[in-house]
């Protein structure tokens, strides 16, 4: 089955192909059940290729497809790997893609026939390029995923185009992606001239032998591109912008799938990182101060999309911290259990959005738990799960990190358990700011509410089902022994990065169950007291004081905009009047204006007067004379 | 210096006195009449060579007809010095310069000359008379003869058309 | 007579004439100066002629009558150009009332 995985990503781009050339003339339900049937196919696949992979004795298989890029020494092959960590990634991309699928086309029914024909074909194409992205097996493949999913999140977010702020988002999310794929791609370069080879099987084999230096600088590269892709520090504004677009589109690309892709490289490339300590140190540091910042700033934002995109940002940097301190089984479990509960987040918040018609501002909403129960209970399911109360599933990978983090440094642990805090806080903020106290919009929009249709509760319901078990696949090995099924599933693709740093598996059990405990107090504290209080005094005004700061986002966009933005714009103004007006116009239009001036003068040889022609005659032919007698002679 | 020199050299100044003062003359009909002299002095030369037929022709044609056509033209313009324009004095001086110039190459091309040291005979030779040239005219180069008749009839009927009054 | 001495003074004639040419506005004394250059290049041919006949008079008689015969032949063309251009400066004369070579820019226009 494994040498059919081209179909997975097939699937997907024929539907593509289909909802785009025909998008005016299919009908919307048509156009929804061949989007979401594709996604639903190759998810089928992928469901097939995982049964497979999970045998006794599976190795990883390589499909290639064709010669790719085939230059002097150096051969790229368009092929796919597929193994234990692109197939669990397949999985969550095409199982959570189709709810996703489902969801859109009850949430954009108001869009006219083309356009909701163009938003599930960028949706298909997205979902296209990221399974290239996990399927490749050499680094260009990834790249070309990498910069698919990067076009279409352009795409998705500028959806409503005429709106010409949500252009600018969507730029912006493009440009600083595109900066972040400058890091990648000279990791690339570097990685061809010195291996001689961006396959993955090549590189890992060969990078035992590289010096630390090389692959620290690699690695570095490769990083760079990931807090682009992923935001992190300093490249992650684009992503709260990016609430511009569709709520189905956040939830899958900013919250479930393209976020994750520089996890995903990274977690691939585990044995690069675990031979260069000092880019995991530079990883674990950058995720934990992106996890803090972003956690402080979600406390004061009153857009429920904002507060849901910060937070991703925030567990984003979470995972990033899991694989620099080497816990690469909890990075990836984290991935699944967050796309699990914030798609599940995202969808629900749509839900809301839809019912009070457009409205995002929490301190509108209120009360909502009556009009809209189902919407209610899978939003608190997956509260419950972000803030890793147990038994939910975010309660497990996000206790394996901290663990891990504290193997490492306690300074990690500390800092993670106080974001932990935060992260329990604003979620219950929101959720009681959202569905608990009094409506405060208006007597009209109280007559419209009423529960989301079946297309929207079902996946909903779905996603909180999972948001609760999905934690069990990867119960830490102090509760029963060999208990971790994930860990243990992907173990063969950590195996390199283990054998260069064994992994203490003598940790104190005391210790862990101390530390586990800490963690689920102070995340119930959090929970507590934010229910209670915003429950009964929702904040209604403008912050003030250090809160206006946290509002304000820290005042980063400002900083890049002074920083980065004028002075380019100044040069770009400079270039353009200065070097391209006075310097190569002048030149170009100075030639034509030399040929001109040149004719002119030429000119005047025809004056009409015959002993000018005579004279000229006469001195030609002396000079001839000259040339050809005395001077050809020496 | 024999007698053969001596004419040479006297022909020769008398040739060049008369060409540069047909350049020069202010008034045209001076300048027909210097011209003359110069036809003169080549039939002179030509006397010298013994080449006794074009000597004859050359007066015959040259000084007898052309320079009485010219004459002709002449009169019927009423030139005179007067009614002489005048060329710039630059164009003048680089008409003199670019003239001098090209003496001055050919001297020097031709003076290092392999055939420096040929004569031309005079006084002698048997192919200047005119019963060897008419024998080689008419055996060897009949045909650029018969078609010279041709030329002078178009000539004649070019000049006739040409000057014909409206 | 050494060659050379012939060779100069046609060079010499050649150039007076040629510089009339160049000097002079009266189109009909730039004729005169075309006649007289090309007399100088007839004196030089038979000047050759002779020169020739001197060299290869054991082999053929008629060495280097060629020479003089091509003078024949360029005074009959010489005279068929007088004719003609004359009667150009005639007509000239008649549509421009002088005989200014640089009048004949009209011809530009």
């Amino acid at each position: 089955m494994s040498n059919l995985v081209y179909l997975v990503p097939l699937f997907p781009l024929i539907g593509f192909l289909i909802n785009g050339l025909l998008r005016k003339s299919l009908s919307k339900s048509l156009t929804g059940i061949i989007g979401s049937g594709v996604i639903l196919a190759s998810f089928v696949v992928s469901l097939l290729i995982f049964f497979e992979v999970r045998k006794e004795g599976f190795t990883p298989v390589i499909v290639n497809l064709f010669d790719f890029i085939h230059v002097g020494n150096l051969s790229i092959p368009f092929a796919f790997q597929v193994d234990q960590l692109s197939v669990v990634f397949l999985l969550i991309i095409t199982g959570v893609g189709f709810l996703i699928h489902v969801y859109s086309t009850a949430y954009m029914h108001e869009e006219e026939g083309q356009h909701f024909a163009r938003y599930f074909s960028y949706l298909n194409l997205f979902v296209f390029s990221m399974l290239l992205l996990v399927l490749g097996a050499n680094y260009i493949i990834m790249f070309i995923g990498w910069e698919g999913v990067g076009l279409c999140s352009y795409l998705l977010i500028g959806y409503w185009f005429k709106n010409i702020d949500y252009g600018n988002a969507a730029k912006k999310a493009f440009i600083m992606n595109r900066i972040g794929d400058l890091g990648f791609l000279i990791a690339v370069f570097w990685m061809v001239s010195q291996f001689g080879s961006v396959s993955f099987s090549q590189v890992f084999a060969k990078a035992p032998n590289t010096s630390t230096a090389v692959l620290t600088g690699i690695t570095l590269l490769l990083f760079v591109g990931a807090t682009g892709k992923s935001a992190q520090i300093p490249l992650y504004t684009w992503l709260p912008d990016a609430m511009a677009g569709p709520t189905p589109v956040s939830a899958l690309i900013h919250a479930a799938t393209m976020v994750t892709a520089g996890i995903y490289m990274i977690a691939r490339s585990n044995i690069l990182y675990s031979l260069s300590p000092v880019t995991q140190t530079v990883v674990a540091i950058t995720g934990l101060a992106t996890a803090a910042l972003a956690a402080t700033i979600a406390i004061k934002q009153n857009d429920i999309k904002k507060v849901l995109a910060y937070s991703t940002v925030s567990q984003l940097g979470y995972m990033f911290l899991g694989l620099g301190v080497g816990a690469y089984t909890g990075a990836v479990f984290h991935v699944m259990t967050h796309a699990f509960f914030k798609a599940l987040l995202f969808l629900g918040a749509g839900s809301v959005i839809h019912a009070i018609h457009n409205e995002q501002d929490i301190r509108k909403m209120g009360g909502l738990k009556k009009y809209l129960p189902v919407t209610h209970i899978t939003f608190l399911l997956a509260c419950f799960a972000i803030a890793g109360i147990p038994p939910f599933s975010g309660f497990f990978s996000k206790d394996e990190i901290l663990a891990a983090a504290y193997e490492k440094n306690h300074i990690y642990y500390i800092v993670g358990v106080a974001v932990a805090l935060l992260t329990a806080f604003y979620m219950f903020r929101l959720y009681a700011m959202t569905f608990q106290g009094k409506f405060r919009g208006t007597t009209e929009q109280e007559h419209h509410l009423h529960e989301s249709p079946s297309a929207i509760t079902i996946p909903l319901i779905i996603l909180a089902i999972l948001s609760v078990i999905a934690g069990f696949v990867g119960i830490p090995e102090v509760f029963m022994k060999d208990s971790h099924a994930l860990g243990n599933f992907l173990a063969p693709v950590f195996a390199g990065s283990v054998s260069v740093k064994p992994i203490d598996t003598t940790a104190d059990t005391q210790l862990e169950l101390t530390l586990m405990a800490i963690s689920v107090a102070v995340a119930a504290i959090g929970m507590i007291y934010a229910w209670a209080r915003f429950s009964k005094k929702p904040e209604l005004g403008e912050a003030h004081g250090f809160g206006k700061i946290l509002a304000n986002k820290w005042y980063v966009d400002e900083l890049y905009d002074t920083i980065i933005v004028r002075p380019l714009n100044g040069l770009a103004k400079f270039l353009n009047n200065v070097v391209e007006k006075s310097i190569i116009d002048w030149m170009v239009n100075g030639v034509g204006k030399a040929v001109q001036y040149g004719s002119r003068q030429i000119r005047l040889l025809q004056s009409g007067q015959v002993g000018g022609y005579v004279l000229l005659m006469v001195i030609s032919i002396v000079i001839l004379f000259i040339v050809e007698l005395f001077l050809k002679k020496g | 210096m024999n007698t053969t020199q001596l004419l040479f050299w006297f022909l020769s100044i008398v040739a060049l006195f008369s060409a540069i003062m047909v350049v020069v003359s202010k008034n045209p009909v001076h300048s027909v009449l210097w011209l003359i002299i110069v036809f003169f002095t080549i039939s002179g030369h030509y006397i010298l060579l013994n080449a006794q037929f074009l000597a004859i022709v050359n007066l015959i044609v040259y000084a007898g007809a052309i320079m009485v056509l010219f004459l002709f033209v002449i009169m019927l313009m009423n030139l005179n010095a007067d009614t002489e324009p005048q060329k710039n004095k630059w164009l003048k001086i680089a008409g003199v310069i670019g003239g001098g110039a090209l003496l001055l190459v050919l001297v020097a091309a031709l003076k290092d000359a392999d055939l420096k040291n040929q004569i031309a005979q005079t006084g002698q030779g048997e192919i200047g008379l005119i019963h060897n040239l008419g024998i080689a005219l008419f055996n060897d180069y009949v045909i650029p003869f018969e078609i010279s008749s041709v030329l002078f009839l178009s000539a004649m009927v070019g000049a006739v058309v040409i000057g014909k009054k409206e | 007579m050494p060659i050379n001495y012939y060779i100069f003074l046609a060079v010499a004639l050649f150039c007076i004439g040629v510089a009339g040419v160049l000097t002079r506005r009266n189109a009909i004394i730039i004729f005169m100066c075309i006649e007289l250059m090309l007399n100088a290049v007839n004196l030089l041919l038979v000047a050759f002629s002779k020169m020739h006949h001197l060299a290869l008079q054991a082999t053929n008689p008629n060495a280097g009558i060629d020479g003089q015969l091509f003078v024949f032949f360029i005074m009959v063309v010489a005279a068929a150009e007088v004719s003609v251009g004359l009667a150009i400066i005639a007509m000239m004369y008649r549509n421009t009332h002088s005989v200014d070579v640089n009048f004949l820019n009209r011809l530009k226009h």
